[in-house]
């Protein structure tokens, strides 16, 4: 069901991050109430083929994303991480949409996605945006950064004047003044400024979740507090869910609720922040996170580094992915492919591994 | 510096109105700006307008009548009785039949190269957006024209269509069509795949609105940059084309139809004989000139 | 790499065909009725029959086609109108005689742009670079059939040097005039290619690690010119693919007697069968040279090998 074809919206003065109340008929209104996650990923997949004859033979597939499943509840932030090649770009643009997904159900906020009785993408988009890596291959260089804003609304529907108005606005929400900033070209900006404007562009939408991939990456450190900061408080004010995604791990700490950790395309590990960053069940995540040098030479870790050569894609190990790298794997870790399952203490705490380790690693 | 502030208004407070300050103009005024400080370039720019200007308005310059013959005044030298230029081999006033050609020669250099680039500028683009089979479906028809080199598919579709300027401008315009194709989907593809244009697409935007708001902005100045450079090409092909016997076609001044029937003159009047070519020489060469200052005014990599 | 080879080759063939479609069609661009297009002066009843069933102007296009590709590919491309003669007859010696010329201009070009080029590459220098610019805008600018008519004024009607025009005894002081206005195109485009390709190879660390290892400058040029040659010989060999092409305006200056040449007194004499017989050979030529040229690129540059 659509509801974007029955007649009352929500008022057009309304303010940013106005969440459509009883009565108001608005495709962003909150329609499955506070205990239907906004979104959920089930067994998504999504395999490219490269090389190959132009007759089609040979064709060597890359398996981006192969089965993953997670859920992400409204107004959390969910931390994505892993190392290049995981698959995590691949999956925010699955989200998005941006990418068909060749299996799998996308199910936003209670509706599938692309499906005759679900939200259709178009309606999608109006609530979920995402925020690129770089700023500033992310803006046209030939618009003024208030048209670069105001493209997405007015090819909405909505008016000129007010798109321009609610580029302004925006501006001011995320720390840029409008009068000077406005009209000005993404190259006269830097790159935390750009970055800035690309969360308001993505905010001009009124969605009401962000996937912001690898946000931050590029940007100086102090830069990026300041925008860590800003991200933490449009959260707050708009009443917005995200999901982060980071190869950072220290970043995602700073800002997720729950963590998912992704490799070779699939998850591994998912769990409150503090219990992936203090008591990790999954030898990958617990190698990551002694990866991290620590200030204090008191906190050293034993656990072994990670071994081995760097994943590939195209020919995944057989049963258990990480078994190569692995220091416990065993003869059961190449026959079987383990599934996530949850920890006895906590069933928020899901793991996939045959041997997952009872006691907890220290982080930094 | 400029000073990030971080308190914001409140959600749904009106903005108050503020004043702008315009920090840079666009792009096309950098260009131009930039284009405006290169000195050969506004050489060019100057001798072509000269040339430009005198062609527009030549019936009202005052010159002799371009198609009046003068058995007795033939091949006559420079200055001879008022004749600035002298005459050629049917007693025709040179000077007037230089700046008449000179229409000819502009239009069929410059019609062909203009409507290419409509033609071969729309494919490209549709080509390089739409990606994957359309694209592979447009681009391998264009491959078999880009394999012929360009004298000789002019040659072919002019020599069997006859000739004539209709026939001339319609082989000249084919015949640009594959470059100009090929150069717009490169670029349209580069384009395509950068990021702001999948943020665009993020929005649900038409695709329509997509191509014109941010894939043409940014894929329009190569693309006249490389067209700008097929102009003066054009005219030395078009004027070839005369000079074979197709395109133009007596009595009509057109400078390579004039170098073709003063060959036979050339023992007799040399100078005379190779004046039309270097009028080809110079309008060319200022138009290739400003198409390489064009390029380093918008420093295109193309 | 032999997969490579073969998938190039694999992917001219439907080129080839299309080309081979653009020519036969061509007949059908002329006004008035392809079956007079073809047909000689003096023509009988049987040989007009003949030549009926021979292209078969009864049946559907594409039959028409069919017929005619069969013929082509065992060189029977029709008879001439004006001499009745078969078109592959008239061809062959024209062909040569183009080539010839080609050749000679190549050559020329190549010693000429080679030393502006390798010249402008070492020496680095804001003088250098706008002259080897000069050429190349020149030589792209010029009209090259004009060029060869101020070139027969001075060393012909002044200087009375060389000889204006066909192909006699002595050939190589007929070819000398012709073979520099036909060099004058690739001339520049050959200088800036190298000049490009030497400095970015030199720009490169190992030229830098060849001079610190204390090799004599001699010696590492020959390193240099071993990473140049490939850019040069795909430029060099689309150059004279696009002479062989692109010579008719020369030709019909000098009157040498090619491929040309025989296109422009078919275009006179409106001699169709032969100019299509021609810019078929001239096209199928381009493509199969431009063939060599990627398969000789890839041979020569080691990182292409890889698949």
């Amino acid at each position: 069901m659509m509801i974007s074809q029955e007649t009352q919206r929500a008022p057009a003065s309304a303010p940013i991050g106005h969440v459509a109340h009883n009565g108001e008929s608005d495709p962003k209104r909150d329609r499955g109430g506070p205990a239907q996650p906004m979104l959920i990923v089930r067994d998504l997949k999504k395999h490219f083929e490269i090389g190959g004859s132009a007759l089609g033979k040979n064709k060597t597939v890359v398996r981006a994303v192969d089965g993953v499943n997670f859920s992400v509840a409204k107004g959390e932030t969910l931390g994505i991480v892993g190392e290049s090649g995981c698959g995590k770009s691949t999956t925010a643009r699955l989200l998005m949409h941006l990418i068909v997904p060749d299996s799998g159900d996308l199910i936003f906020d209670g509706e599938e996605v692309n499906r005759v009785r679900g939200i259709n993408i178009r309606d999608l988009r109006q609530n979920m945006q995402m925020v690129f890596q770089d700023s500033y291959a992310s803006l046209n260089p030939r618009l003024t950064i208030r048209d670069s804003i105001a493209y997405g609304p007015r090819v909405t529907g909505v008016g000129k004047a007010e798109a321009l108005a609610r580029a302004e606005k925006l501006l001011g929400m995320v720390g840029l003044e409008p009068g000077m900033f406005a009209l000005r070209y993404p190259h006269e900006l830097s790159g935390g400024q750009r970055q800035r404007v690309n969360i308001a562009r993505a905010l001009a939408m009124e969605p009401r979740m962000l996937i912001l991939d690898e946000s931050v990456s590029a940007l100086d450190k102090s830069v990026e507090a300041q925008v860590l900061n800003l991200l933490r408080q449009l959260k707050r004010e708009l009443n917005l869910t995200y999901v982060f995604i980071s190869h950072d791990l220290n970043v995602v700490q700073y800002v997720s609720d729950r963590v998912l950790v992704m490799y070779l395309g699939q998850v591994v590990e998912s769990g409150p922040v503090g219990a992936i960053y203090g008591g990790a069940r999954h030898p990958y995540t617990t190698a990551l996170l002694s990866s991290r040098p620590s200030m204090d030479p008191r906190r050293r870790v034993k656990t072994p580094p990670l071994s081995g050569d760097p994943p590939n894609p195209i020919n995944p190990p057989s049963g258990c992915r990480f078994r190569t790298r692995c220091p416990h794997a065993q003869a059961r870790c190449a026959e079987e492919a383990p599934v996530l399952a949850p920890s006895p203490l906590d069933p928020g705490h899901l793991a996939a591994c045959h041997f997952p380790q009872a006691a907890p690693a220290k982080a930094a | 510096m400029s000073t990030i502030t971080t308190t914001t208004p409140a959600p749904g407070a009106a903005a108050a109105p503020v004043a702008f300050r315009r920090a840079s103009k666009g792009f096309w005024h950098t260009v131009g700006r930039r284009l405006a400080r290169d000195p050969i370039t506004m050489i060019c720019a100057v001798i072509l307008l000269l040339i430009v200007l005198a062609a527009l308005f030549a019936p009202w310059l005052g010159l002799d009548d371009p198609f009046k013959q003068s058995m007795a005044r033939r091949l006559k030298p420079f200055g001879y009785q008022g004749h600035w230029l002298g005459t050629d081999e049917l007693g025709r006033d040179m000077l007037s039949r230089l700046v008449f050609g000179a229409r000819m020669s502009l239009f069929t250099g410059f019609v062909p190269v203009a409507l290419a680039t409509l033609i071969g500028g729309s494919l490209g683009v549709v080509a390089g957006y739409a990606g994957g089979r359309v694209n592979m479906i447009i681009m391998r028809c264009i491959d078999v024209f880009y394999a012929f080199p360009s004298v000789l598919l002019a040659v072919a579709i002019s020599g069997f269509l006859g000739s004539g300027q209709v026939n001339g401008l319609v082989s000249l315009t084919l015949v640009f069509v594959p470059p100009i194709a090929r150069i717009s989907e490169s670029v349209t593809t580069r384009v395509r795949n950068e990021d702001f244009v999948e943020a665009a697409r993020a929005t649900g935007a038409p695709t329509l609105s997509i191509l014109f708001t941010h894939v043409l902005s940014n894929v329009l100045g190569p693309i006249l940059v490389y067209a700008s450079s097929l102009i003066s090409v054009s005219i030395v092909i078009a004027s070839g084309l005369s000079f074979l016997g197709l395109g133009v076609t007596p009595p009509n001044a057109e400078w390579g139809l004039m170098l073709s029937t003063l060959r036979q003159a050339i023992y007799v009047a040399p100078l005379t004989a190779i004046l039309p070519g270097a009028m080809i020489f110079i309008t060319s060469m200022c138009f290739s000139l400003m198409s390489d200052g064009l390029r380093n005014a918008m420093d295109v990599k193309v | 790499m032999l997969r490579y080879v073969l998938r190039r080759i694999l992917y001219a063939i439907p080129i080839a065909l299309g080309v081979s479609l653009v020519c036969f069609s061509l007949v059908h661009l002329a006004p008035g009725d392809p079956l007079s297009a073809v047909l000689p002066e003096t023509a009988t009843p049987e040989q007009i029959a003949e030549i009926k069933a021979d292209y078969g102007f009864d049946k559907p296009l594409p039959i028409q086609y069919l017929k005619w590709l069969g013929r082509a590919l065992v060189g029977d491309l029709g008879s001439s109108i004006k001499t009745g003669r078969p078109v592959m007859q008239e061809i062959a010696p024209a062909i040569g005689n183009s080539i010839l010329l080609a050749l000679a201009a190549i050559v020329l070009a190549f010693c000429v742009g080679c030393g502006l080029g390798v010249l402008a590459g070492y020496v680095r220098s804001r003088a250098a670079d706008s002259v080897v610019t000069a050429v190349a805008i020149t030589g792209v600018s010029i009209p090259h059939y004009w060029l060869g008519m101020v070139l027969i004024v001075i060393f012909s009607v002044e200087m009375n040097l060389l000889p204006a025009s066909g192909m006699g005894a002595p050939d190589w002081q007929h070819m000398i005039l012709p073979a520099i206005t036909l060099a004058s195109i690739p001339m520049g485009i050959i200088a800036r290619s190298i000049r490009a390709s030497v400095i970015e190879t030199r720009k490169q660390e190992f030229v830098q690690t060849l001079y610190a290892k204390g090799l004599p400058a001699r010696k590492v040029f020959r390193h240099v010119a071993k990473n140049v040659a490939p850019t040069v010989m795909a430029v060099m060999g689309l150059q004279f693919a696009q002479m062989l092409g692109g010579s008719i305006l020369v030709e019909t200056v000098f009157a040498w007697p090619g491929t040309g040449f025989l296109m422009n007194s078919a275009i006179f004499t409106r001699d169709l069968p032969i100019l299509q017989g021609t810019i078929l050979v001239l096209a199928m030529l381009f493509v199969a040279m431009n063939l060599a040229v990627d398969i000789l690129q890839m041979m020569m540059d080691p990182r292409i090998k890889r698949n």
